[in-house]
């Protein structure tokens, strides 16, 4: 019996990964307990039958690793963890510095380190880029209006404003630029990033590295249906060698150790740019199990170490369809969680 | 019926090997994700190229069951190479 905690459970127009992940993991595992871990007393996945087990409020990033570290420390003395899976960019730079102290109380993880993190953040992309050989887009931090009005005459419109974390807008008039500008520095902080448009296909590819160069796992999919957060809520795995050696590529020279995903767009040359590389699963990562590599379930099989083959195929045209759902929730649910951080569903699921 | 010149067109004419057809017209190309739906005469030329018939075999054909003249059927074959082309179903 293994017991896997799991954030991202915000499964909504912006979804976090927890719910793929833990799907993904119920396909691996017969015998399993998942413990959630949100944020916020609206994230779907907490209430959804047959998903999470049992799920803890944690304090949000900002509020630093003593709180999360006491707030586990928690949650391990009520429900014995095996293996944390944590699933937001925002969090993992404490989930790293913590992780020496889980493996000390016997909670596992499998996780880049902070080096590797750090590298591959939006406003190191281009330096990355040109450490590794791999085609980056222009862009600019952007600290305030006048250095985003340069990084409009230099990189031209249409211009992406991003997000520190999250959320990307294409901009084609310097006013909308603007307005993304302050939208995104309110939510997410500064720098905010302003990226030279590149036209083309979008295709992400969910990966899975060994920590020591090796490939375990890639999958790439093709964008088939975007949403106006920029999401995939249709995709497409599709076979393409330059993709798969672009990927390995990535692991080899990191050494990434754990899941990622890169965001990569197709100009109409076939040149291959990375727009972004996200230091964990993507939230479409069960189309990577359904096409027959199970990244997440993987992922704690050697976390936990056990050893694992390297995946060498998946199903081509394996096409996954988001959808959107009014899930009905008892008030008593939500006053139950939102009162006490902590409700049990298990003999729900059960 | 075709001069050397068409041959050499004709070459250059191949659907990419791992394009997937089926009987109903749906096309998929697993490179890029894109599929397109053909109707019956589209699928039948399709299932002949990828069988690497020549072009002057599938257009004796057309002319053979169809009432057009061969001027039309060229205009149109053109058209037809163009949509193949745009669509990146044709090998380089």
């Amino acid at each position: 019996m293994l017991t896997i905690a799991v954030t991202g459970l915000n499964a909504h127009d912006n979804p976090g990964p927890g719910v793929a992940v833990i799907r993904s993991l119920r396909d691996a595992f017969a015998n399993l307990t998942i413990i959630g871990l949100s944020y916020e007393s609206l994230e779907p996945a907490i209430y959804m039958d047959g998903l999470v087990d049992k799920t803890y409020q944690i304090p949000y990033p900002t509020a630093g690793t003593s709180a999360l570290s006491e707030r586990l420390q928690h949650i391990h003395e009520q429900d014995k963890l095996d293996v944390i899976i944590p699933n937001f960019d925002s969090e993992l730079f404490n989930f790293i510095k913590i992780a020496p102290w889980l493996a000390s109380i016997g909670i596992k993880t499998f996780l880049p380190s902070h080096e590797q993190l750090a590298s591959r953040d939006k406003v190191n992309l281009l330096q990355f880029g040109k450490k590794h050989g791999f085609m980056v887009p222009e862009h600019r931090q952007i600290n305030n209006l006048n250095e985003l009005q340069k990084a409009g005459e230099d990189l031209g419109y249409p211009l992406v404003v991003k997000g520190k974390y999250y959320e990307a807008y294409v901009t084609y008039t310097p006013d909308v630029a603007q307005k993304s500008f302050h939208q995104l520095s309110a939510k997410w902080g500064l720098p905010v990033i302003a990226q030279k448009f590149i036209k083309g296909a979008e295709i992400n590819i969910a990966g899975l590295g060994d920590g020591e160069g090796n490939v375990i796992s890639i999958v790439p999919m093709r964008k088939m249906y975007i949403t106006d957060k920029g999401k995939a809520w249709a995709g497409i795995t599709i076979e393409d060698n330059a993709l798969i050696e672009l990927a390995t590529k990535f692991i080899k020279n990191t050494k990434w150790r754990g899941g990622f995903e890169l965001e990569i767009m197709r100009d109409a040359d076939d040149k291959l740019y990375i727009m972004e590389i996200n230091p964990r699963f993507p939230a479409w990562i069960y189309l990577a199990t359904g096409a027959g590599q199970n990244q997440p379930g993987t992922l704690v099989k050697m976390a936990i170490g056990e050893k694992v083959t390297p995946f060498i195929k998946y199903e081509v045209g394996k096409m996954f369809i988001r959808y959107s759902w009014d899930q009905l929730v008892d008030i008593a649910d939500f006053q139950q969680f939102s009162a006490f951080g902590e409700i049990d569903r298990s003999k729900i699921n059960a | 019926m075709f001069c050397k010149g068409h041959v050499i067109t004709i070459i250059k004419m191949r659907i990419k090997k791992n394009i997937a057809t089926s009987e109903n017209g749906f096309i998929f190309n697993p490179a890029t994700g894109d599929s397109f739906s053909a109707n019956h005469l589209a699928s039948v030329i399709l299932a002949a190229m990828k069988n690497g018939d020549e072009v002057a075999l599938i257009k004796h054909n057309i002319l053979e069951q169809y009432e057009v003249s061969t001027e039309q059927l060229d205009r149109d074959w053109d058209d037809w190479m163009l949509q193949l082309k745009e669509a990146n179903l044709l090998e380089a």
